[in-house]
């Protein structure tokens, strides 16, 4: 395996320079945000890098599940972090990580008391990898099915009141929208599924194979993977969208807008 | 047939205007008009009455309080025609269970209107269709929100003729919220006037 220099990740560092000079030259508002997330993807990549490091050498399982505590509540928060209408911080915060947490621990788990079942089970060089997997997709699911539920519903207010006017239950109201935001949220990793080897092949396969893995081998872990992802984004995805839709209606079924910040 | 009761309803958590707490009745097979200067909280008024907004007190259809049964069959009992109609798929028909050949020809549609596309309807189409919607739920008491605001002439007769029949054949109590005088004298047989923190009944016969 070729091993990479510091000023190889100089020379790639300079096509984001030169991006994000382009887009503010083009007055894109685009720029600040490139930048913060470039170096933000450094700093943070090069920390776990370490941290990994450690992990792997001690083998010790709080530790690993201190790390994995840390990975979720970081992705409960990035779900809310970009939403047109955001929830209420803290109700955003924990619709999202309980949604994200029983779906992607429960992969994770099976993954690795069934399927791949290192010794021990718990062996931070599967764990740790296969769960930020899971929960940056998942993640990513989630956070686009909320943005497109919340954003429905802000849309289609006076048509649910409508509905809700004419005698319908809130369920058969909100069944489309929240059909449509699941699909939403599950449309990238069905995307990534269909087109996978013939357009693009995918991060950790390629990985694998870069760093010396046979390719079929790194073929079954990324179908492995991949599964895994979909079931895990499609399960977490519900859980959150239904969760939401219950709680934007009352006891007498009125469509409240308070969980989104907006008074009646 | 029912009477339509409110108690002690008081709406002062959503509108300043509306400190008062109501205590009416509209008898079974009676209209009132409800009128008063806009943004006095006539639309409050009914939406609560429809259940859609929080309040305190009872209303009370006939002996069933509205809390004592589900949200949405109390809506569709105590039904509401607020005064922009809401569509939300591309053809009428997909807004109706099915076809009712009385109530569409009296209010001038044929069966084709079935197929229609919602973004072709004029207003007035429109509302004709919001009050067939209503009434297919075989509502038992009406709360009408300017019905006929956007309506020319002869539509505005034509809404007119079919809840006033739709009335006399069930006896239901309606509660018609208008501005113009003329109508409410043929409509309603009593009053409500609203005015800021507090409201009157009367007989409409006297009134006007």
């Amino acid at each position: 395996m070729i091993h990479l220099t510091p000023w190889d990740l100089v020379i790639a560092s300079g096509l984001i320079i030169t991006l994000a000079v382009t887009s503010m030259l083009l007055q894109l508002n685009i720029s600040r945000q490139l930048l913060i997330a470039a170096t933000r993807n450094v700093i943070q990549l090069l920390l776990i890098g370490y941290i990994l490091n450690l992990i792997f050498s001690s083998n010790n399982l709080f530790f690993l599940g201190s790390i994995a505590m840390i990975m979720l509540v970081v992705a409960g928060f990035e779900i809310n972090a970009r939403q047109k209408y955001p929830l209420k911080r803290w109700v955003g915060f924990k619709i999202g990580t309980s949604a994200l947490f029983l779906s992607s621990f429960a992969m994770a788990l099976i993954t690795l008391m069934v399927i791949v079942a290192p010794t021990p089970w718990y062996s931070p060089q599967y764990a740790i990898p296969l769960l930020g997997m899971l929960l940056g997709n998942t993640m990513n699911g989630i956070s686009l099915g909320m943005d497109k539920l919340n954003q429905s519903v802000y849309q289609q207010r006076l048509i649910i009141e409508q509905r809700l006017m004419l005698g319908q239950d809130y369920h058969e109201v909100i069944r489309e929208i929240r059909a449509e935001s699941i699909r939403t949220g599950m449309i990238p990793i069905i995307n990534s599924m269909a087109i996978a080897g013939l357009v693009s092949l995918p991060g950790m396969m390629t990985g694998q194979i870069l760093s010396g893995t046979p390719p079929v081998e790194a073929v079954k872990y990324q179908i492995l993977i991949f599964f895994l992802i979909a079931a895990g984004t499609g399960f977490g995805i519900m859980l959150a969208v239904t969760m939401i839709a219950r709680r934007l209606f009352d006891d007498r079924q009125r469509l409240t807008l308070e969980l989104l910040g907006i008074k009646r | 047939m029912v009477d339509l009761t409110v108690k002690h309803l008081n709406l002062s958590t959503i509108s300043t205007n509306l400190s008062q707490s109501f205590d009416f009745l509209v008898p079974a097979g009676v209209c009132m008009g409800v009128s008063g200067p806009s943004g006095i909280g006539k639309s409050v008024l009914l939406k609560a009455m429809a259940d859609m907004l929080p309040h305190q007190g009872e209303i009370y259809l006939g002996d069933i309080e509205s809390r004592s049964i589900p949200a949405p069959d109390w809506r569709r009992q105590v039904a509401l025609l607020p005064a922009e109609s809401q569509w939300w798929y591309d053809t009428v028909g997909e807004h109706f269970q099915h076809y009712d050949e009385n109530l569409f020809s009296q209010l001038g549609f044929h069966k084709d209107v079935m197929n229609w596309q919602i973004s072709h309807l004029s207003s007035g189409e429109k509302q004709r269709l919001a009050c067939i919607r209503v009434l297919m739920n075989q509502p038992k008491a009406l709360l009408l929100d300017e019905p006929t605001a956007n309506l020319d002439k002869s539509n505005r007769n034509l809404l007119e003729s079919i809840i006033m029949d739709y009335q006399s054949k069930h006896q239901i109590p309606i509660l018609w919220i208008s501005h113009d005088s003329e109508q409410l004298a043929t409509i309603s047989q009593q009053l409500l006037l609203l005015e800021k923190g507090h409201y009157d009944i009367r007989q409409t016969g006297e009134y006007l």
